[in-house]
């Protein structure tokens, strides 16, 4: 059972093992479906102020190859998602709803099988690179080990897939950085590193949590293209997790905004921008100060703050600071639906056409 | 006609004071910080010059952003300016008084007029401190009011930086947002009535809507208190919201200087054309990034920069007199100064130096 979630795709074990799973419904692998199947996923944190409804009914898919950014504030549950997809989350957390990745349940899943498909299905770059290495190891050493832990290889070969990781990830003189420690390296080569051990089993989902956030905007370009360019060329999965609008829609293909646990808005990013319907979103959308734009103009921003998720009201989550709400608003929460072709939002109210400004 | 006057090499930072007049609040003169690193032992390890030879000026109810990336040494010089330390070598002539070698009596009277605004709110205000307690500090070290005034004083600046003085003043910073410790961090940099703020990055660590609410407050507050700033930060369309002039460093070194709209419109120098490019846009049908034209390669060792220009290694137009030659800053038309052998148009370059004298009327 545990060999089963790490098998490769197409395998007949993975289908049989996700249709046991899924109940049935498992679309396993057949051309074209999604690698990620996330629906009415809630997550919820038990504590002594009461409970905290992290993630409120999620549902999105990731095909791959494609690249999908979450986007959202600090809070809106972006995160949480992800750790959910990788089963990251501590046992306080109490998930329910179904994550399939390539047709397989996991949600409920025993931590002995989640770890299997943690790194040899998907893998994480997380925000801070020197939090996510060790500073008394040298980079080799912390690379190598992410490789034997999943793939059954000697020490000289699983050195030199090391290297071959560091150039891959375009790291200037992979031999010798192989021997190196992580304060030896600057935050973006750093960061390469980080990103040359998520892919060391060629993992088919590769989620990057505000991987670009620490880092300069030169250097996030230098990241987010060779993000983009690995993605081409291994065909991964990715899912970008932002707070940046403006690089979400720069880079991912589509975009999914979160608030308070919820999708509010899910567009092609190209599509997006355009034709923003959700008002949270134009909100981002408008605050978002551009080069375009003459300077000391007051940049258009609501007031309040996001709701508390201990306390769920009736209507809609974002209608206490919606310039739009009106008196349903706050009686009915609006359900996510797909409106135009390939545009979800979920707003009783939507703006008009190239609302933005 | 061309544009390097044979004496630029050492008068070249000379020519910015001549623009000046006698209407700047801050006048910076081949200011050079250095810190030495030591080795095990204490045995000197080298001389790592984060700040090397930058002179500006800045004007009364003028703002400087300062851009540049990581190692910069643009919060170096904010610090270098407030001599927090002073700078190795140098002036910083506040108010026409040189505050380098001040003695720290002196200085501090003159730090009433000078505040920062740092980027993490949270590990610059006391965790155990109220914020009535945090805003009124300044007033207490500076001996300024009486027990009620202070109270009075506080109030309404929390009530200018948008707080409630009555239901946020009795709390502790862990109890606030990240936004709403920003806006206590600048009631308590506003409450001296300081004429100049430095501000490191302060918004780097907020969300979106808080960024630009907080962005808003800057604007608000310098339009109704005639405030300077100066204004540090990465991201260079945050920094044209908020400027008048942009100041780009680069390992230490001023790239480029001059007014917010011709550096965006016509960046001269090849590393501020870079860093334009590398911002990230939502719109789609804005112009299409030209990926070849993003910046590659790591920054170089400060401890050892390169010879002749230091942006060399990474630039794509250099060539053998940038290794030989370091480009001086020299100045332009339209108070534009850049320091290029090659810069990106040539029109603007030619201009030359006789503009100068009509550069210091953009102070309102």
């Amino acid at each position: 059972m545990a060999g089963s979630l790490g098998q490769r795709a197409g395998c007949p074990t993975a289908t049989s093992a996700g249709a046991s799973g899924a109940g049935g419904a498992g679309p396993g692998s057949r051309p074209g479906a999604a690698l990620l199947d996330v629906s009415d996923l809630r997550v919820q944190f038990r504590s002594r102020g009461g409970v905290v409804n992290a993630v409120q009914g999620v549902s999105f898919t990731v095909e791959p190859g494609r690249t999908l950014a979450i986007i959202g504030e600090s809070g809106s549950g972006k995160t949480v998602s992800a750790y959910a997809v990788l089963g990251l989350l501590p046992r306080t957390a109490q998930v329910s709803g179904s994550i399939r990745f390539d047709g397989i349940e996991l949600v409920g899943r025993r931590e002995r099988d989640l770890r299997d498909h943690r790194g040899r299905n998907a893998a994480m770059v997380f925000q801070n690179p020197e939090r996510s290495l060790n500073p008394t190891m040298r980079i080799g050493t912390q690379i190598t080990e992410a490789i034997r832990c999943h793939l059954p290889l000697g020490r000289a070969e699983a050195h030199e897939r090391a290297v071959e990781l560091l150039r891959m990830v375009r790291l200037p003189a992979p031999e010798r950085r192989f021997y190196e420690y992580p304060h030896q390296l600057s935050g973006g080569m750093r960061q390469r590193v980080v990103i040359a051990i998520a892919l060391a089993c060629e993992p088919r989902l590769l989620i990057a949590d505000e991987a670009t956030t620490a880092l300069d905007v030169t250097t996030q370009a230098q990241i987010m293209d060779l993000l983009l360019g690995l993605q081409q060329e291994l065909g991964t999965a990715l899912v970008m997790i932002s707070h940046d609008l403006a690089l979400a829609a720069s880079y991912a293909e589509e975009v999914l905004v979160m608030y308070a646990g919820r999708v509010v808005e899910r567009a092609a990013a190209g599509d997006l921008f355009g034709s923003v319907r959700m008002p949270y979103t134009r909100a981002l959308l408008n605050a978002i100060p551009r080069v375009e734009l003459e300077p000391h103009v007051l940049l258009p921003v609501i007031g309040g703050r996001p709701p508390d998720l201990s306390t769920i009201g009736p209507g809609c989550s974002f209608a206490p600071r919606c310039p739009d709400a009106q008196q349903d608003c706050r009686l009915q929460s609006p359900p996510l639906k797909q409106h135009e072709f390939g545009h979800w939002w979920a707003c009783w109210h939507p703006c008009g056409k190239g609302d933005v400004q | 006609m061309t544009a390097t006057p044979p004496g630029a090499h050492t008068t070249g930072a000379d020519t910015t004071a001549g623009t000046a007049g006698s209407d700047a609040l801050l006048e910076v003169r081949h200011l050079v910080q250095e810190f030495v690193l030591r080795d095990y032992g204490g045995v000197k390890g080298g001389v790592l010059q984060a700040v090397s030879d930058v002179s500006f000026d800045l004007h009364a109810g003028e703002t400087l952003g300062i851009v540049g990336e990581t190692g910069s040494g643009k919060s170096t010089l904010a610090r270098s300016v407030i001599q927090a330390p002073p700078p190795k070598h140098g002036q910083v002539i506040f108010e026409g008084q040189d505050l380098v070698g001040l003695p720290n009596r002196a200085m501090k009277s003159v730090r009433r007029d000078m505040q920062m605004v740092f980027q993490d709110p949270f590990r610059s205000l006391d965790p155990k401190w109220t914020i009535s307690r945090i805003v009124a500090e300044p007033l207490i070290a500076y001996g300024i009011g009486s027990r009620a005034e202070r109270r009075e004083r506080v109030r309404s600046l929390l009530d200018l930086v948008g707080l409630d003085p009555a239901s946020h003043g009795g709390r502790h910073p862990r109890e606030l947002s990240g936004g709403q410790a920003q806006r206590v961090a600048i009631a308590r940099a506003l409450v001296l009535e300081p004429k100049l703020i430095l501000c490191d990055e302060p918004v780097s660590s907020l969300d979106v809507l808080v960024q630009a609410q907080v962005l808003n407050l800057f604007e608000k507050l310098r339009a109704e208190l005639g405030l300077s700033y100066l204004f540090i930060a990465h991201d260079l369309a945050l920094v044209k919201q908020v400027s008048d002039r942009v100041a780009v460093m680069y390992l230490g070194k001023l790239c480029e200087i001059g007014p917010v709209r011709d550096i965006y419109r016509e960046p001269l120098h090849p590393y501020t054309l870079a860093l334009l490019n590398s911002i990230p846009n939502p719109d789609p049908s804005a112009a299409k990034r030209d990926t070849g034209s993003v910046i590659s390669g790591e920054l170089p060792s400060p401890l050892d920069p390169p010879s002749g220009c230091r942006f060399r290694t990474r630039c794509p137009k250099a060539e053998e007199r940038c290794a030989a030659e370091a480009p001086p800053l020299r100045a332009l038309a339209d108070g534009r100064q850049v320091a290029c052998h090659f810069p990106l148009s040539q029109v603007a370059a030619s201009k030359a130096t006789a503009g100068q004298a009509t550069a210091g009327d953009d102070g309102g």
